[in-house]
């Protein structure tokens, strides 16, 4: 049984404008000990189908459809119950560590609270296993940080005490949004490695939401790529980088920016603006920015999966990879050294 | 060769702040920028680069005059702006513009995008025919890639990405000879960030616009800038051609900012990942340390970085660095990896 199986996630808001689809009838697994990234553009409802799954959609938002944890439907679940399972067995951390600290308690009273709620401890033993937490994110001087005030540490730090608190009941699974948009890249750097060291000493499952593909490729095993509220392709790592088969996916890839590539190079860009959620219509979303549109486009596109587990929703892909292979060579790459790479 | 157009020389800002209460009042200064100096010649362009905190936006806000300096000159076409007065330098801003960071927040909410577009001419051509502005903007919102028939949407009728185009298309509709442009792509999503990267290069060529392009990391910088100027913590490190600090940075902070750029590689990523050796915190800019100051985290230092401050220097080919061991540390960045990364080969789409 996968730790969490979401099956036809809808999430809609009411606003005055009309209804926004947000989430379109989104299915994904997470087993235990893998870590998933979820990756698209803003707008892509990568947050919000988390949001829904934890509960914390805004008042004009509503879900339906399966979220089970451990075979408990969270969707189902009381305020009471849900409050048992978030901040102990699923843990969540956001992207802007300034704003998810409260500026008028310490940190060690924060850290502590969780413990105190969760787990029945008394208040100085939650506070030793408080610093000893900030001692594990790296965290230096621990005892005498623990003592300051959000204010009183960088970016960086802020988020490893967020990574901390998370950490501190021992989650199955850490959901992570954007933990590192807002971080400078050096510290973004240490902050990945951090997530992944940690992750792999404690077994724990990891949902890694993104807009940059590059992080991804460092911290995850499986990739969830969203557009318009649906998954487009999902996939291995390995798959996902190396063979693309959505147009979309494609796209994300060639937009990251490298430092290999010659600096003359046009950047490669996804072309328009993601569509209006509140009027998608029927057929592929992705059409009016696809580059290799077809007639056939204007009907809904099924999510096929593949013999190899490779799932995927476009026509093109639909002919498997085989034509894809053969495009290849006529493009002069050559998609034989292609296929020796990633048996490496 | 001509002369530049800008030439910024030792210029600095201080921040003072005071701590201890109304009776114990101590005062504090924050050397946010700390001797500053550059040249830059027309249709040339600039990359700054730097951490948060490091003083590139304060620097830029200088060079506008939206903060004054302490000490220094900001040399526009042979006029030191930091001499002249608020009407005289409110006129100079016709031929200096900013781009902000936020392209949603920078915009009046409840102005219509040819409002936002046109004010810059209003206020400078009171008895502009109404027509004509209008013309105008629509001229140059066709010019940034939005569409003339958008001109009576609200800002949040935009996404960020057009949001952006209508910050640029502001900073453009008074003909400017410079434009700044602070960290204009931060805050948009990686597939939309070339699009407005490709935007600007464009019209820089087409209008033979300066370019000041600030980033907070190397890895967009290196296809807009001709040169590029590394901060840390308010001072210079390195001064460099764009190609020369790819291939061979010249300070450690430098190599540091190129590092710590993510591999989008699975496989590269897992054999390349070694310890990031940048650790810690940059230090307090209270506080900053003796000597050279990134000497704290510096895997290189020697004893002479904790106790003199190194200069910016002019190096044997051309370029500018401010640490004791630039001539005998080899920092070249490896070969790139031989395999080719996924996504540079020619894409099927």
């Amino acid at each position: 049984m996968s730790l969490l199986e979401v099956t036809n996630l809808q999430v809609k808001f009411n606003t005055p404008e009309g209804e926004v689809q947000a989430v379109n009838g989104l299915d994904f697994s997470v087993e235990r000990g893998e870590s998933l990234a979820i990756v698209g553009e803003s707008g892509a409802g990568k947050s919000q189908a988390v949001m829904a799954i934890m509960g914390l959609l805004a008042e004009n938002g509503s879900v339906t459809g399966k979220a089970e944890f451990k075979g408990r439907d969270l969707l189902q679940m009381s305020r009471k119950e849900l409050n048992k399972v978030r901040g102990c067995e699923i843990a969540m951390i956001f992207q802007d560590p300034m704003t998810s600290l409260n500026p008028f308690l310490t940190i060690e009273k924060q850290m502590a609270e969780v413990i105190t709620h969760h787990q029945g401890l008394r208040r100085d033993e939650a506070r030793a296993q408080a610093v000893e937490m900030l001692r594990a994110v790296r965290i230096p001087a621990p005892e005498e940080r623990a003592k300051q005030y959000p204010h009183e540490f960088s970016g960086g730090m802020r988020q490893r005490v967020m990574i901390a608190m998370g950490l501190l009941c021992e989650p199955s699974l850490l959901i992570a949004d954007e933990p590192t948009t807002a971080l400078d890249v050096t510290v973004q750097a240490q902050i990945t490695q951090l997530v992944g060291e940690l992750r792999q000493k404690s077994n724990m499952s990891l949902i890694l939401i993104t807009h940059d593909l590059a992080v991804v490729a460092e911290i995850c095993d499986r990739v969830l790529v969203m557009y318009a509220g649906q998954v487009v392709e999902t996939g291995c790592v390995v798959d996902i980088f190396y063979r693309p088969q959505h147009p979309y996916t494609q796209g994300l890839l060639a937009s990251v920016p490298r430092m290999n590539r010659p600096v003359d190079d046009e950047l490669h860009f996804i072309p328009g603006n993601p569509p209006n959620l509140m009027d998608l219509g029927s057929g592929c979303h992705f059409r009016e920015r696809c580059s290799r549109v077809m007639d056939v486009c204007e009907d809904d596109p099924p999510l096929q999966v593949a013999p190899d587990g490779r799932v995927s929703r476009c026509f093109i892909a639909m002919e498997n990879g085989e034509m894809k292979r053969a495009e290849m060579v006529a493009s002069g790459t050559d998609a034989e050294e292609d296929s020796t790479e990633t048996a490496e | 060769m001509t002369a530049p157009i800008l030439r910024v020389q030792d210029l600095a800002v201080n921040f003072t702040s005071y701590t201890g209460g109304l009776l114990r009042r101590k005062e504090r200064v924050l050397r946010a920028v700390n001797g500053i100096s550059f040249d830059l010649h027309a249709s040339e362009s600039l990359g700054i680069v730097g951490e948060t905190g490091s003083g590139k936006s304060t620097l830029a806000r200088a060079i506008l005059g939206l903060i004054k300096p302490s000490r220094g000159r900001v040399m526009w076409r042979g006029e030191d702006l930091t001499l002249l007065d608020e009407e005289q330098l409110r006129q100079k801003r016709k031929e200096i513009q900013i781009v902000f960071q936020d392209p949603v927040a920078s915009l009046d909410p409840r102005m219509t995008a040819g409002d936002i577009i046109s004010e810059p001419l209003w206020t400078f051509y009171p008895n502009m025919a109404s027509l004509q502005v209008e013309e105008r903007a629509r001229g140059i919102m066709k010019m940034v890639g939005l569409l003339p028939n958008q001109i009576n949407r609200y800002p949040h009728q935009f996404s960020g990405g057009q949001c952006q185009r209508i910050g640029i298309a502001r900073a453009l509709v008074l003909n400017p000879k410079l434009v700044i442009c602070d960290e204009p792509v931060s805050a948009l999503d990686v597939s939309i960030q070339a699009q407005i990267i490709n935007l600007l290069k464009d019209l820089q060529n087409k209008l033979g616009l300066a370019l000041i392009f600030i980033a907070h990391d190397l890895s967009l910088v290196k296809h807009i800038s001709d040169r590029i100027l590394v901060m840390y913590m308010g001072s210079s490190m390195e001064l460099s051609e764009r190609d020369a600090l790819y291939r061979r940075p010249l300070h450690p902070y430098t190599n540091a900012l190129i590092e710590s750029v993510p591999i989008p590689d699975p496989i590269l990523a897992a054999q390349a990942r070694q310890d990031s050796w940048l650790s810690g915190d940059m230090p307090s800019p209270y506080e900053p340390p003796r000597g050279c100051i990134f000497n704290p985290v510096c895997p290189y230092k020697v004893s002479r970085c904790e106790t003199d401050v190194p200069a910016l220097r002019r190096m044997e080919h051309g370029d500018w660095a401010a640490c004791h061991r630039a001539e005998d540390l080899d920092l070249s960045i490896g070969p790139v990896p031989s395999r080719e990364a996924p996504g540079t080969r020619r894409e099927i789409n």
